[in-house]
């Protein structure tokens, strides 16, 4: 009976506790996300595929999310929130859109990216939301809605000229990295190398070091082939060296490296989807039906 | 032994260069400079459009005079504030800076509470440009506020925990100003709802 009170109770302080919490943003895992079932799987679909093919054409990563309510936030809270999580557009040209209804407030919202803050601005988006979208809205079709004022959109991104969309994710980026690496192997070896050459001896010193620099990286940046070459270079480092030890612990993980990574590839050709890592700056409107 | 002394002194050395967070402090301090940047760059494309506005909004409703002269005041006022990022460093400045650009918004605000009487202004094809322009723009400050704040945020636990305060005592680096909510109090009551003649009589 306690026991019982006592979940209830828990419940209650549960419940009022998810009031207050702001709405957290849904994944990314498509172009067109509908929580409330409004749209029918083809016509998902059709807006999927019209929207991939735009941004195959022209790099630029426009999406939909459709969600019950976004209280306590109103929608301009809730959607820069969205643009900053998702971060649609490729980096430093920005050219993400987001369309986001709020199907219980009435409200809707297009999100522009600074890129497309050229070619959307607040005035067009706001002219899209109340003549295209908002009359559609007003008589139920929401699936007519969303679609017509996506279309407008594409049209308008269509016109603008960006630059072409790369085919690959960038190689440049890559080199970076490895020279990251190099660096932060170099150190390691250098430091703990050193010790365990002292303390184990040549090889089993050079050993230790190199597994247990692989499994640090493998327990930071979680990448297991970044790990083995790491390990392979601090135990050939920790081989070659030829002084006992000296120096300092080396930062480890350098600053932009971990979150810098995850945005930087945009758009996998397969199943998923992922923002290209573009910023917003709140331009865009509002509207309501 | 020598050596190991040796080696410990590097790893004290360099112990120390990691960590008494010279580094964070620049990086910290050139964000909180663009995040500022940007927030100066939204209220003057807000400023810029007030011209437009007061001219679009004359031509309908001329006898909203007092609301339309607050308006303009309101902007020339925020004109004069010098905007430069020494600002960031006077607090006294930063606060009349704040002060300025809340009377902008308020009288802004007063005005489009006004223009809700004018049908014909809000059908004008003009007027409803310039008024997205501005939601828009006003969205726009908030965004720079909200990222700015969180900037200055990063930047002062820097200087204010230990033992990064040491070297931001060493350069100079003080702890900078943020917005604040300036009617706090005004905020804090529950507003009075009054239902015109129907309150009882004593």
């Amino acid at each position: 009976m306690k026991a019982r009170a006592l979940t209830l109770l828990f419940g209650a302080l549960l419940a009022v506790g998810a009031a207050h919490a702001e709405l957290s943003v849904p994944a990314l895992t498509a172009r067109v996300t509908d929580q409330t079932d409004t749209l029918s799987a083809s016509q998902r679909a059709a807006l999927e595929t019209r929207l991939k093919e735009l941004e195959q054409r022209k790099g630029a990563q426009l999406a939909v999310l459709i969600v019950p309510s976004t209280q306590p936030e109103t929608i301009e809270q809730f959607g820069i929130r969205v643009a900053e999580a998702w971060k649609l557009g490729r980096k430093g040209i920005d050219d993400g859109l987001i369309l986001i209804v709020a199907k219980n407030d009435r409200k809707l919202r297009i999100e522009v990216g600074y890129g497309l803050e050229g070619v959307v601005p607040d005035a067009i988006a706001k002219r899209i939301i109340d003549e295209i979208v908002v009359p559609r809205f007003r008589a139920g079709d929401f699936a007519g809605g969303i679609e017509a004022g996506m279309n407008q959109l594409i049209r308008l991104v269509e016109g603008e000229p960006l630059p072409p969309p790369a085919k690959r994710p960038a190689r440049g980026r890559a080199i970076g990295d490895w020279i990251d690496w190099i660096g932060t192997a170099f150190f390691a070896a250098l430091i703990f190398g050193g010790m365990m050459r002292r303390l184990a001896g040549r090889l089993l010193g050079a050993t230790i070091a190199g597994g247990f620099g692989g499994l640090m990286f493998w327990i930071f940046l979680g990448s297991l082939t970044g790990a083995l070459i790491i390990g392979i270079l601090v135990f050939v480092l920790t081989l070659v060296m030829g002084f006992g030890g000296s120096g300092g612990p080396g930062r480890r993980g350098y600053g932009g490296w971990s979150s810098g990574s995850s945005g930087g590839s945009w758009s996998s050709g397969g199943g998923g989807f992922s923002g290209g890592g573009g910023s917003f700056g709140g331009g865009g409107a509002s509207g309501s039906w | 032994m020598r050596r190991w002394i040796a080696i410990l002194a590097l790893l004290a050395a360099s112990f120390s260069l990691g960590g008494c967070g010279y580094n964070t402090l620049q990086e910290t301090d050139e964000q909180i400079k663009a995040a500022w940047a940007e927030v100066l760059n939204q209220y003057q494309r807000r400023a810029d459009l007030i011209p437009n506005l007061v001219e679009t909004v004359k031509g309908y409703a001329k006898h909203e005079q007092e609301v339309l002269t607050q308006v303009t005041e309101a902007r020339a006022k925020v004109g004069t504030i010098q905007a430069t990022p020494q600002l960031l460093n006077d607090p006294q400045a930063f606060a009349r800076f704040q002060s300025a650009q809340g009377e902008l918004s308020s009288a802004l605000s007063r005005l489009m509470v006004v223009v809700e009487n004018y049908p014909q202004l809000k059908a004008d094809a003009s007027f409803r440009e310039l008024q997205a322009q501005l939601e828009g723009t006003e969205n726009r400050i908030t965004v720079a506020r909200n990222r700015y704040i969180k900037a200055v945020q990063d930047y002062n636990v820097v200087v204010r925990r230990f033992p990064t305060n040491l070297t931001a005592m060493l350069f100079k680096f003080d702890v900078k100003p943020t917005f604040a909510v300036e009617n706090e109090k005004a905020i804090a009551q529950p507003p009075k709802v009054d239902f015109g003649g129907s309150a009882p009589k004593k």
